[in-house]
Protein backbone atom coordinates (compact mmCIF):
# COMPACT_ATOMS: atom_id res chain seq x y z
CA UNK A 1 0.00 0.00 0.00
CA UNK A 2 1.39 3.43 -0.86
CA UNK A 3 0.48 5.37 2.52
CA UNK A 4 3.09 8.45 1.67
CA UNK A 5 0.47 8.70 -1.35
CA UNK A 6 -2.68 8.61 1.02
CA UNK A 7 -0.75 10.84 3.52
CA UNK A 8 0.65 13.17 0.81
CA UNK A 9 -3.46 13.63 -0.71
CA UNK A 10 -4.77 14.02 3.08
CA UNK A 11 -2.01 16.30 4.13
CA UNK A 12 -2.69 18.32 0.84
CA UNK A 13 -6.81 18.67 1.90
CA UNK A 14 -6.31 19.42 5.33
CA UNK A 15 -3.49 22.06 4.51
CA UNK A 16 -6.34 23.45 2.52
CA UNK A 17 -8.72 23.69 5.03
CA UNK A 18 -6.78 25.64 7.36
CA UNK A 19 -5.97 28.30 4.13
CA UNK A 20 -9.94 28.38 3.70
CA UNK A 21 -10.62 28.48 7.73
CA UNK A 22 -13.50 31.01 7.31
CA UNK A 23 -15.11 29.61 5.15
CA UNK A 24 -14.57 26.14 5.99
CA UNK A 25 -15.09 26.50 9.91
CA UNK A 26 -16.19 29.91 10.69
CA UNK A 27 -19.21 29.98 8.23
CA UNK A 28 -20.89 26.66 8.96
CA UNK A 29 -20.11 27.47 12.54
CA UNK A 30 -22.04 30.95 12.58
CA UNK A 31 -24.82 30.13 11.06
CA UNK A 32 -25.84 26.93 12.93
CA UNK A 33 -25.49 29.27 16.12
CA UNK A 34 -27.83 31.57 14.54
CA UNK A 35 -29.96 28.33 14.55
CA UNK A 36 -29.32 27.85 17.70
CA UNK A 37 -30.09 31.41 18.66
CA UNK A 38 -33.37 31.86 17.04
CA UNK A 39 -34.93 28.77 17.51
CA UNK A 40 -32.96 27.51 20.44
CA UNK A 41 -33.07 30.60 22.81
CA UNK A 42 -35.45 32.64 21.10
CA UNK A 43 -38.70 30.58 19.92
CA UNK A 44 -37.59 27.48 21.51
CA UNK A 45 -38.40 29.01 25.18
CA UNK A 46 -41.93 29.71 24.06
CA UNK A 47 -42.44 26.06 22.36
CA UNK A 48 -43.25 23.24 24.23
CA UNK A 49 -40.92 19.94 24.97
CA UNK A 50 -40.59 17.18 22.64
CA UNK A 51 -40.49 13.24 23.89
CA UNK A 52 -39.59 15.72 27.24
CA UNK A 53 -36.85 17.10 25.82
CA UNK A 54 -36.58 21.20 25.57
CA UNK A 55 -37.10 22.33 22.01
CA UNK A 56 -34.11 24.18 21.75
CA UNK A 57 -31.70 20.54 22.90
CA UNK A 58 -34.46 18.29 20.46
CA UNK A 59 -32.81 19.80 17.41
CA UNK A 60 -29.67 20.07 18.10
CA UNK A 61 -28.80 16.56 16.53
CA UNK A 62 -30.64 17.66 13.64
CA UNK A 63 -28.67 20.98 13.01
CA UNK A 64 -25.20 19.22 13.73
CA UNK A 65 -26.33 16.66 10.96
CA UNK A 66 -27.41 19.48 8.55
CA UNK A 67 -23.73 21.14 9.13
CA UNK A 68 -22.24 17.86 8.60
CA UNK A 69 -23.85 16.40 5.56
CA UNK A 70 -23.06 19.96 3.61
CA UNK A 71 -19.73 20.09 4.67
CA UNK A 72 -19.16 16.78 4.16
CA UNK A 73 -20.54 16.64 0.57
CA UNK A 74 -18.63 19.89 0.29
CA UNK A 75 -15.24 19.27 1.29
CA UNK A 76 -15.13 16.00 -0.76
CA UNK A 77 -16.45 17.49 -3.84
CA UNK A 78 -14.28 20.61 -4.56
CA UNK A 79 -11.61 18.09 -3.23
CA UNK A 80 -11.24 15.96 -6.15
CA UNK A 81 -13.08 18.64 -8.48
CA UNK A 82 -10.73 21.19 -7.91
CA UNK A 83 -7.49 18.79 -9.48
CA UNK A 84 -10.21 18.67 -12.63
CA UNK A 85 -10.49 21.65 -12.71
CA UNK A 86 -7.21 23.34 -12.79
CA UNK A 87 -6.10 20.07 -14.83
CA UNK A 88 -3.56 19.08 -11.92
CA UNK A 89 -5.66 15.90 -11.65
CA UNK A 90 -3.10 14.26 -14.08
CA UNK A 91 -0.44 14.07 -11.33
CA UNK A 92 -2.87 11.85 -9.10
CA UNK A 93 -3.65 9.57 -12.20
CA UNK A 94 -0.49 9.04 -13.09
CA UNK A 95 0.93 8.28 -9.67
CA UNK A 96 1.39 4.68 -8.21
CA UNK A 97 -2.05 5.39 -5.90
CA UNK A 98 -4.68 2.74 -6.19
CA UNK A 99 -8.14 3.97 -6.41
CA UNK A 100 -8.84 2.80 -2.74
CA UNK A 101 -5.91 4.85 -1.99
CA UNK A 102 -6.94 8.07 -3.53
CA UNK A 103 -10.59 7.77 -1.85
CA UNK A 104 -8.83 7.40 1.76
CA UNK A 105 -6.72 10.58 1.06
CA UNK A 106 -9.59 12.25 0.02
CA UNK A 107 -12.85 11.39 1.64
CA UNK A 108 -10.39 10.81 4.77
CA UNK A 109 -9.75 14.76 4.94
CA UNK A 110 -13.25 15.34 4.14
CA UNK A 111 -14.54 13.32 6.54
CA UNK A 112 -12.45 14.58 9.55
CA UNK A 113 -12.49 17.92 8.27
CA UNK A 114 -16.40 17.28 9.20
CA UNK A 115 -16.09 15.70 11.57
CA UNK A 116 -13.80 18.33 14.02
CA UNK A 117 -16.39 20.65 12.53
CA UNK A 118 -19.17 18.94 13.65
CA UNK A 119 -17.43 18.35 17.23
CA UNK A 120 -16.98 22.60 17.59
CA UNK A 121 -20.49 23.00 16.63
CA UNK A 122 -21.58 20.64 19.23
CA UNK A 123 -19.08 22.60 21.43
CA UNK A 124 -20.35 26.12 20.52
CA UNK A 125 -24.17 24.91 20.87
CA UNK A 126 -23.57 24.43 24.94
CA UNK A 127 -22.86 28.11 24.77
CA UNK A 128 -27.17 28.67 23.69
CA UNK A 129 -28.58 25.49 24.57
CA UNK A 130 -28.10 22.88 27.78
CA UNK A 131 -27.81 19.64 26.16
CA UNK A 132 -26.53 15.94 27.54
CA UNK A 133 -25.32 13.52 25.26
CA UNK A 134 -26.84 9.68 26.96
CA UNK A 135 -24.66 7.64 24.37
CA UNK A 136 -20.92 9.45 23.85
CA UNK A 137 -19.59 6.27 22.00
CA UNK A 138 -23.07 6.28 19.46
CA UNK A 139 -22.69 9.83 18.99
CA UNK A 140 -19.03 9.85 17.67
CA UNK A 141 -19.98 6.49 15.73
CA UNK A 142 -22.63 8.41 13.90
CA UNK A 143 -20.71 11.26 13.70
CA UNK A 144 -18.04 9.44 12.11
CA UNK A 145 -20.51 6.90 9.59
CA UNK A 146 -22.27 9.89 8.45
CA UNK A 147 -19.37 12.50 7.72
CA UNK A 148 -17.51 9.50 6.14
CA UNK A 149 -20.93 8.12 4.35
CA UNK A 150 -21.82 11.62 2.64
CA UNK A 151 -18.13 12.52 1.81
CA UNK A 152 -18.27 9.47 -0.24
CA UNK A 153 -21.38 11.02 -1.51
CA UNK A 154 -19.47 14.42 -2.24
CA UNK A 155 -16.68 12.82 -3.72
CA UNK A 156 -19.17 11.32 -6.40
CA UNK A 157 -20.58 14.54 -6.87
CA UNK A 158 -17.04 15.99 -7.09
CA UNK A 159 -16.45 13.14 -10.16
CA UNK A 160 -19.73 13.83 -11.80
CA UNK A 161 -19.59 17.38 -11.96
CA UNK A 162 -18.07 19.53 -15.15
CA UNK A 163 -19.10 22.71 -13.36
CA UNK A 164 -19.15 24.40 -10.66
CA UNK A 165 -22.67 25.11 -10.81
CA UNK A 166 -23.40 21.33 -10.47
CA UNK A 167 -21.23 21.43 -7.19
CA UNK A 168 -23.63 23.27 -5.62
CA UNK A 169 -26.90 21.65 -7.07
CA UNK A 170 -27.18 18.70 -4.86
CA UNK A 171 -26.07 20.14 -1.88
CA UNK A 172 -28.57 23.02 -2.08
CA UNK A 173 -31.69 21.42 -3.96
CA UNK A 174 -31.71 17.54 -2.65
CA UNK A 175 -29.55 17.65 -0.02
CA UNK A 176 -30.75 20.85 2.11
CA UNK A 177 -34.69 19.89 1.48
CA UNK A 178 -34.08 16.54 3.08
CA UNK A 179 -32.66 17.74 5.73
CA UNK A 180 -35.53 20.40 6.79
CA UNK A 181 -38.11 18.00 6.06
CA UNK A 182 -36.46 15.03 7.78
CA UNK A 183 -37.20 16.04 11.30
CA UNK A 184 -34.26 18.18 12.22
CA UNK A 185 -37.02 20.70 13.73
CA UNK A 186 -39.84 18.28 14.82
CA UNK A 187 -40.09 14.55 15.39
CA UNK A 188 -41.95 12.76 12.46
CA UNK A 189 -44.63 11.62 15.09
CA UNK A 190 -45.92 15.18 14.88
CA UNK A 191 -46.60 14.61 10.31
CA UNK A 192 -50.03 13.59 9.33
CA UNK A 193 -49.92 9.59 9.10
CA UNK A 194 -49.70 10.10 5.50
CA UNK A 195 -46.97 12.70 5.30
CA UNK A 196 -44.80 9.79 8.55
CA UNK A 197 -44.92 7.09 5.84
CA UNK A 198 -43.31 9.58 2.98
CA UNK A 199 -40.81 10.82 5.36
CA UNK A 200 -39.52 6.81 5.59
CA UNK A 201 -38.73 7.42 1.88
CA UNK A 202 -36.20 10.31 3.00
CA UNK A 203 -32.70 8.57 4.09
CA UNK A 204 -31.92 12.00 6.20
CA UNK A 205 -34.90 10.42 8.60
CA UNK A 206 -32.50 7.51 9.78
CA UNK A 207 -29.66 9.64 10.51
CA UNK A 208 -31.07 12.33 12.60
CA UNK A 209 -33.15 9.56 13.73
CA UNK A 210 -29.87 7.57 14.85
CA UNK A 211 -27.97 10.90 16.15
CA UNK A 212 -30.56 11.74 18.14
CA UNK A 213 -31.13 8.46 19.87
CA UNK A 214 -27.50 8.61 20.92
CA UNK A 215 -28.12 12.32 22.79
CA UNK A 216 -31.84 11.56 24.66
CA UNK A 217 -31.89 8.00 23.97
CA UNK A 218 -34.96 8.82 21.56
CA UNK A 219 -36.02 8.29 17.84
CA UNK A 220 -38.70 8.45 15.32
CA UNK A 221 -37.29 4.82 13.94
CA UNK A 222 -35.47 2.11 15.56
CA UNK A 223 -31.64 2.77 16.13
CA UNK A 224 -30.98 -0.50 14.63
CA UNK A 225 -32.52 0.82 11.13
CA UNK A 226 -30.86 4.12 11.50
CA UNK A 227 -27.48 1.96 11.64
CA UNK A 228 -28.62 -0.10 8.74
CA UNK A 229 -29.85 2.12 6.52
CA UNK A 230 -26.78 4.34 7.32
CA UNK A 231 -24.90 1.27 6.29
CA UNK A 232 -26.80 0.81 2.72
CA UNK A 233 -26.37 4.31 1.63
CA UNK A 234 -22.60 3.96 2.34
CA UNK A 235 -22.61 0.55 0.35
CA UNK A 236 -24.33 2.40 -2.27
CA UNK A 237 -21.86 5.49 -2.57
CA UNK A 238 -18.82 2.79 -2.42
CA UNK A 239 -19.85 0.65 -5.21
CA UNK A 240 -20.54 4.20 -7.15
CA UNK A 241 -17.16 4.90 -6.60
CA UNK A 242 -15.69 1.35 -7.18
CA UNK A 243 -17.67 1.85 -10.95
CA UNK A 244 -16.29 5.19 -11.30
CA UNK A 245 -12.14 3.96 -10.78
CA UNK A 246 -13.23 0.82 -12.84
CA UNK A 247 -14.64 2.37 -15.74
CA UNK A 248 -12.69 5.48 -15.22
CA UNK A 249 -16.13 7.65 -15.57
CA UNK A 250 -14.86 11.25 -16.31
CA UNK A 251 -11.14 10.76 -14.48
CA UNK A 252 -9.60 8.59 -17.59
CA UNK A 253 -10.50 9.31 -21.15
CA UNK B 1 19.12 -4.19 -23.57
CA UNK B 2 16.10 -4.31 -21.96
CA UNK B 3 13.68 -1.88 -23.17
CA UNK B 4 12.29 1.20 -20.47
CA UNK B 5 9.58 2.24 -22.45
CA UNK B 6 8.22 -0.96 -25.12
CA UNK B 7 4.76 -0.41 -26.80
CA UNK B 8 3.95 -3.18 -28.97
CA UNK B 9 0.75 -3.26 -30.98
CA UNK B 10 -0.70 -0.35 -29.07
CA UNK B 11 -3.96 1.21 -29.80
CA UNK B 12 -6.28 3.70 -28.74
CA UNK B 13 -9.86 4.70 -29.96
CA UNK B 14 -11.95 7.43 -27.79
CA UNK B 15 -15.07 7.27 -27.40
CA UNK B 16 -16.39 9.49 -30.49
CA UNK B 17 -14.80 6.61 -32.26
CA UNK B 18 -11.37 8.87 -32.92
CA UNK B 19 -8.83 6.91 -33.36
CA UNK B 20 -5.60 8.33 -31.99
CA UNK B 21 -3.26 5.55 -32.32
CA UNK B 22 -2.63 2.81 -34.79
CA UNK B 23 -0.61 -0.07 -34.21
CA UNK B 24 2.25 1.66 -32.00
CA UNK B 25 5.57 -0.31 -31.51
CA UNK B 26 8.43 1.44 -29.66
CA UNK B 27 11.27 0.62 -27.83
CA UNK B 28 13.26 3.09 -26.06
CA UNK B 29 16.14 2.33 -24.43
CA UNK B 30 18.16 3.65 -20.79
CA UNK B 31 20.01 6.14 -20.81
CA UNK B 32 18.84 7.82 -23.95
CA UNK B 33 16.92 11.03 -25.11
CA UNK B 34 14.47 10.38 -27.40
CA UNK B 35 12.49 12.86 -29.19
CA UNK B 36 8.68 11.81 -30.48
CA UNK B 37 7.73 14.62 -33.34
CA UNK B 38 4.88 15.07 -35.16
CA UNK B 39 2.63 17.80 -36.14
CA UNK B 40 -0.56 18.57 -33.63
CA UNK B 41 -3.10 16.33 -33.16
CA UNK B 42 -0.36 13.43 -34.50
CA UNK B 43 -0.84 11.31 -30.98
CA UNK B 44 2.45 12.38 -29.51
CA UNK B 45 0.21 13.05 -26.06
CA UNK B 46 -2.40 10.56 -26.46
CA UNK B 47 1.00 7.85 -26.58
CA UNK B 48 2.58 9.77 -23.26
CA UNK B 49 -0.71 9.50 -21.37
CA UNK B 50 -1.15 6.09 -22.08
CA UNK B 51 2.34 5.03 -21.07
CA UNK B 52 1.98 7.15 -18.06
CA UNK B 53 -1.69 6.14 -16.77
CA UNK B 54 -3.74 9.29 -17.46
CA UNK B 55 -5.56 7.82 -20.51
CA UNK B 56 -6.48 4.20 -20.76
CA UNK B 57 -5.38 2.04 -23.61
CA UNK B 58 -7.90 0.22 -26.45
CA UNK B 59 -5.55 -2.58 -27.32
CA UNK B 60 -1.99 -3.70 -27.32
CA UNK B 61 1.24 -4.14 -24.81
CA UNK B 62 2.94 -1.04 -22.83
CA UNK B 63 5.87 -1.65 -20.85
CA UNK B 64 7.54 0.91 -18.86
CA UNK B 65 11.11 -0.05 -16.60
CA UNK B 66 10.17 -3.97 -17.36
CA UNK B 67 6.53 -3.79 -15.76
CA UNK B 68 3.51 -3.83 -17.53
CA UNK B 69 1.62 -0.41 -17.38
CA UNK B 70 -1.83 -2.30 -16.53
CA UNK B 71 -0.86 -5.24 -14.46
CA UNK B 72 2.12 -3.73 -12.54
CA UNK B 73 1.00 -0.38 -12.40
CA UNK B 74 2.49 0.76 -9.21
CA UNK B 75 5.96 -0.63 -10.32
CA UNK B 76 6.02 0.99 -13.68
CA UNK B 77 4.38 4.74 -12.53
CA UNK B 78 7.36 4.43 -9.79
CA UNK B 79 9.71 4.93 -13.08
CA UNK B 80 8.30 7.53 -14.49
CA UNK B 81 7.79 11.19 -14.17
CA UNK B 82 5.61 13.47 -16.57
CA UNK B 83 6.06 16.86 -17.42
CA UNK B 84 2.65 17.61 -19.19
CA UNK B 85 2.29 20.07 -21.75
CA UNK B 86 -0.73 22.44 -20.05
CA UNK B 87 0.79 24.44 -17.24
CA UNK B 88 -1.27 22.95 -14.35
CA UNK B 89 -0.05 24.03 -11.13
CA UNK B 90 -1.78 24.13 -7.83
CA UNK B 91 -2.12 28.01 -7.16
CA UNK B 92 -1.92 28.62 -3.46
CA UNK B 93 0.86 25.63 -2.29
CA UNK B 94 4.12 27.17 -1.95
CA UNK B 95 6.86 25.82 -4.40
CA UNK B 96 8.23 23.71 -1.31
CA UNK B 97 4.99 22.40 -0.28
CA UNK B 98 4.08 21.15 -4.17
CA UNK B 99 6.87 19.46 -4.83
CA UNK B 100 7.26 17.34 -1.41
CA UNK B 101 3.80 16.47 -2.11
CA UNK B 102 4.52 14.71 -5.21
CA UNK B 103 7.20 12.94 -3.88
CA UNK B 104 4.99 11.50 -1.24
CA UNK B 105 2.27 10.82 -3.99
CA UNK B 106 4.73 8.54 -5.87
CA UNK B 107 5.12 6.93 -2.80
CA UNK B 108 8.45 7.86 -1.33
CA UNK B 109 9.92 9.02 2.02
CA UNK B 110 10.58 13.01 2.37
CA UNK B 111 13.80 13.38 1.51
CA UNK B 112 14.26 17.33 2.19
CA UNK B 113 18.05 17.08 0.80
CA UNK B 114 16.99 15.96 -2.78
CA UNK B 115 13.86 18.17 -2.78
CA UNK B 116 16.65 20.99 -2.22
CA UNK B 117 18.82 19.83 -4.98
CA UNK B 118 16.05 19.83 -7.24
CA UNK B 119 14.87 22.94 -6.78
CA UNK B 120 18.51 24.64 -6.54
CA UNK B 121 19.16 22.97 -9.83
CA UNK B 122 16.23 24.46 -11.19
CA UNK B 123 17.76 27.73 -9.97
CA UNK B 124 13.79 27.71 -7.50
CA UNK B 125 15.34 27.35 -4.39
CA UNK B 126 15.00 31.46 -3.39
CA UNK B 127 11.28 30.55 -4.68
CA UNK B 128 10.66 27.79 -2.44
CA UNK B 129 8.31 29.55 0.13
CA UNK B 130 6.38 31.41 -2.77
CA UNK B 131 3.28 30.56 -3.57
CA UNK B 132 2.83 28.84 -7.04
CA UNK B 133 0.14 31.35 -8.38
CA UNK B 134 3.09 34.22 -7.68
CA UNK B 135 5.42 32.74 -10.26
CA UNK B 136 6.06 33.61 -13.88
CA UNK B 137 5.16 31.10 -16.41
CA UNK B 138 8.77 30.74 -17.00
CA UNK B 139 9.37 29.81 -12.82
CA UNK B 140 5.78 27.70 -13.08
CA UNK B 141 7.08 25.59 -15.92
CA UNK B 142 10.18 24.58 -13.37
CA UNK B 143 7.92 23.47 -10.48
CA UNK B 144 6.50 21.25 -12.93
CA UNK B 145 9.96 19.86 -13.78
CA UNK B 146 10.52 19.47 -10.32
CA UNK B 147 7.36 18.25 -9.03
CA UNK B 148 8.48 15.79 -12.01
CA UNK B 149 11.73 15.14 -10.52
CA UNK B 150 10.64 15.03 -6.84
CA UNK B 151 10.40 11.27 -6.44
CA UNK B 152 13.59 10.47 -8.39
CA UNK B 153 12.58 8.75 -12.12
CA UNK B 154 14.17 6.77 -14.23
CA UNK B 155 12.36 7.77 -17.24
CA UNK B 156 11.31 11.06 -17.53
CA UNK B 157 8.55 12.84 -20.13
CA UNK B 158 8.94 16.20 -21.37
CA UNK B 159 5.86 17.38 -23.00
CA UNK B 160 6.43 19.87 -25.00
CA UNK B 161 8.65 21.46 -21.79
CA UNK B 162 10.02 24.63 -23.43
CA UNK B 163 6.58 25.55 -25.16
CA UNK B 164 6.13 29.54 -24.59
CA UNK B 165 9.80 29.94 -22.43
CA UNK B 166 12.33 32.34 -23.13
CA UNK B 167 15.17 31.30 -24.85
CA UNK B 168 17.86 31.54 -21.09
CA UNK B 169 15.28 29.21 -19.83
CA UNK B 170 15.29 26.81 -23.10
CA UNK B 171 19.15 26.89 -22.66
CA UNK B 172 18.91 25.89 -19.08
CA UNK B 173 16.49 23.27 -19.57
CA UNK B 174 18.70 21.65 -22.15
CA UNK B 175 21.17 21.66 -20.00
CA UNK B 176 19.61 20.16 -17.30
CA UNK B 177 18.03 17.40 -19.43
CA UNK B 178 21.64 16.58 -20.24
CA UNK B 179 22.65 16.45 -16.80
CA UNK B 180 19.96 13.88 -16.64
CA UNK B 181 21.03 11.94 -19.30
CA UNK B 182 24.37 11.87 -17.42
CA UNK B 183 22.58 10.39 -14.37
CA UNK B 184 21.05 7.51 -16.03
CA UNK B 185 17.88 8.81 -16.66
CA UNK B 186 15.97 8.04 -19.90
CA UNK B 187 14.41 11.03 -21.59
CA UNK B 188 11.10 11.29 -23.79
CA UNK B 189 10.64 14.29 -25.29
CA UNK B 190 8.05 15.82 -27.59
CA UNK B 191 8.72 19.57 -29.42
CA UNK B 192 7.46 21.12 -31.75
CA UNK B 193 10.95 23.26 -31.50
CA UNK B 194 12.52 20.81 -34.03
CA UNK B 195 15.84 22.46 -33.43
CA UNK B 196 15.64 21.31 -29.72
CA UNK B 197 15.37 17.65 -30.72
CA UNK B 198 17.82 18.61 -32.82
CA UNK B 199 20.51 19.50 -30.23
CA UNK B 200 19.94 17.20 -27.96
CA UNK B 201 17.92 14.11 -29.15
CA UNK B 202 19.93 10.78 -29.52
CA UNK B 203 16.63 9.04 -31.43
CA UNK B 204 14.42 10.41 -33.67
CA UNK B 205 10.36 8.96 -33.79
CA UNK B 206 7.92 11.00 -36.01
CA UNK B 207 4.27 10.43 -35.37
CA UNK B 208 2.12 11.25 -38.32
CA UNK B 209 -2.21 10.26 -37.73
CA UNK B 210 -1.59 8.16 -34.95
CA UNK B 211 1.59 5.74 -37.08
CA UNK B 212 4.95 6.16 -36.02
CA UNK B 213 5.81 6.64 -39.15
CA UNK B 214 10.21 6.29 -38.73
CA UNK B 215 12.37 5.74 -35.33
CA UNK B 216 15.87 6.28 -36.21
CA UNK B 217 18.78 7.04 -35.04
CA UNK B 218 19.30 11.23 -35.55
CA UNK B 219 22.92 11.26 -36.87
CA UNK B 220 22.15 8.49 -38.91
CA UNK B 221 18.37 9.93 -40.07
CA UNK B 222 19.78 13.65 -41.20
CA UNK B 223 22.79 11.85 -42.73
CA UNK B 224 20.42 9.07 -44.71
CA UNK B 225 17.28 11.70 -45.62
CA UNK B 226 18.95 14.85 -44.90
CA UNK B 227 20.24 16.70 -48.27
CA UNK B 228 23.20 18.97 -48.91
CA UNK B 229 23.28 22.09 -51.26
CA UNK B 230 26.26 23.49 -53.04
CA UNK B 231 25.64 27.17 -53.80
CA UNK B 232 28.06 28.53 -56.36
CA UNK B 233 28.34 32.28 -57.49
CA UNK B 234 29.44 32.53 -61.33
CA UNK B 235 31.39 35.26 -62.45
CA UNK B 236 29.52 35.65 -65.65
CA UNK B 237 25.58 34.81 -66.11
CA UNK B 238 24.13 31.93 -67.98
CA UNK B 239 21.20 32.92 -69.97
CA UNK B 240 20.46 28.92 -69.32
CA UNK B 241 21.61 25.48 -68.12
CA UNK B 242 23.71 23.73 -70.32
CA UNK B 243 22.93 21.11 -71.88
CA UNK B 244 25.94 18.94 -70.04
CA UNK B 245 24.23 19.70 -66.67
CA UNK B 246 21.04 18.62 -67.23
CA UNK B 247 21.00 15.59 -65.81
CA UNK B 248 22.64 16.31 -62.77
CA UNK B 249 20.08 17.63 -59.63
CA UNK B 250 21.09 21.74 -60.28
CA UNK B 251 19.31 24.38 -61.27
CA UNK B 252 19.86 28.01 -62.37
CA UNK B 253 18.89 31.02 -60.40
CA UNK B 254 16.44 33.46 -61.37
CA UNK B 255 19.64 35.95 -62.40
CA UNK B 256 21.32 33.63 -64.21
CA UNK B 257 24.50 34.32 -61.41
CA UNK B 258 24.08 31.44 -59.48
CA UNK B 259 24.26 27.56 -59.42
CA UNK B 260 22.29 25.56 -56.77
CA UNK B 261 23.13 21.77 -56.82
CA UNK B 262 21.25 19.40 -54.42
CA UNK B 263 22.82 16.53 -53.41
CA UNK B 264 22.26 13.12 -51.09
CA UNK B 265 24.34 13.67 -47.79
CA UNK B 266 25.72 9.67 -48.17
CA UNK B 267 26.50 10.86 -52.09
CA UNK B 268 28.54 13.88 -51.87
CA UNK B 269 31.98 13.36 -53.06
CA UNK B 270 31.50 11.65 -55.96
CA UNK B 271 28.81 14.04 -57.04
CA UNK B 272 31.04 17.50 -56.51
CA UNK B 273 33.93 16.47 -57.89
CA UNK B 274 32.04 15.43 -60.87
CA UNK B 275 30.22 19.01 -61.92
CA UNK B 276 32.93 21.05 -61.01
CA UNK B 277 35.32 18.68 -63.78
CA UNK B 278 32.02 19.64 -65.45
CA UNK B 279 32.36 23.19 -65.32
CA UNK B 280 35.81 23.49 -65.74
CA UNK B 281 35.17 21.58 -69.24
CA UNK B 282 32.72 24.13 -69.67
CA UNK B 283 35.08 27.18 -69.04
CA UNK B 284 32.01 27.99 -66.55
CA UNK B 285 34.54 30.45 -64.08
CA UNK B 286 32.53 30.58 -60.25
CA UNK B 287 33.96 33.12 -57.54
CA UNK B 288 32.53 31.19 -54.24
CA UNK B 289 31.19 28.31 -53.10
CA UNK B 290 28.98 27.41 -50.22
CA UNK B 291 27.10 24.24 -49.20
CA UNK B 292 24.41 24.03 -46.40
CA UNK B 293 23.08 20.76 -45.05
CA UNK B 294 19.53 20.45 -44.27
CA UNK B 295 18.11 20.72 -40.97
CA UNK B 296 16.27 18.16 -39.15
CA UNK B 297 13.40 20.44 -39.57
CA UNK B 298 13.38 20.16 -43.38
CA UNK B 299 13.52 16.38 -42.86
CA UNK B 300 10.32 16.45 -40.83
CA UNK B 301 8.60 18.37 -43.03
CA UNK B 302 9.03 16.47 -45.66
CA UNK B 303 8.49 13.29 -44.02
CA UNK B 304 5.05 14.84 -42.35
CA UNK B 305 3.96 16.04 -45.42
CA UNK B 306 4.66 12.80 -47.80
Amino acid sequence: MNLYGVKAIYKFEMARMKRTIMQSVLSPVISTCLYFVVFGSAIGSRMGDIDNISYGAYIIPGLVMLSLLMQSISNASFGIYMPKFSGTIYEVLSAPVSYVEIVLGYVGAATTKAVILGLIILATAKLFVDYSILHPFWMFSFLVLTAMTFSLFGFIIGIWADGFEKLQIVPMMIVTPLVFLGGTFYSIDMLPEIWQTISLFNPVVYLISGFRWAFYGVSDVHVGISVGMTMVFLTMCMTAVWWIFKTGYRLRS
Amino acid sequence: MQPDISVKHLNKIYEDGFQALKDVNLEIYPGEIFALLGPNGAGKTTLISIICGIVNKSDGEVKAAGHDIVKQYRKAREAIGLVPQELNTDSFETVWDAVSFSRGLFGKAPKPAHIEQVLKDLSLWDKRNNRIMSLSGGMKRRVMIAKALSHEPRILFLDEPTAGVDVELRRDMWEMVRKLRENGTTIILTTHYIEEAEEMADRIGVIRQGEIILVEDKNRLMSKLGKKELRLQLQQKLDKLPGELTLEPIELSEDGYELIYTFDSQQQQAGVARLLRTLGDLDIEYRDLQTRESSLEEIFVGLVHE
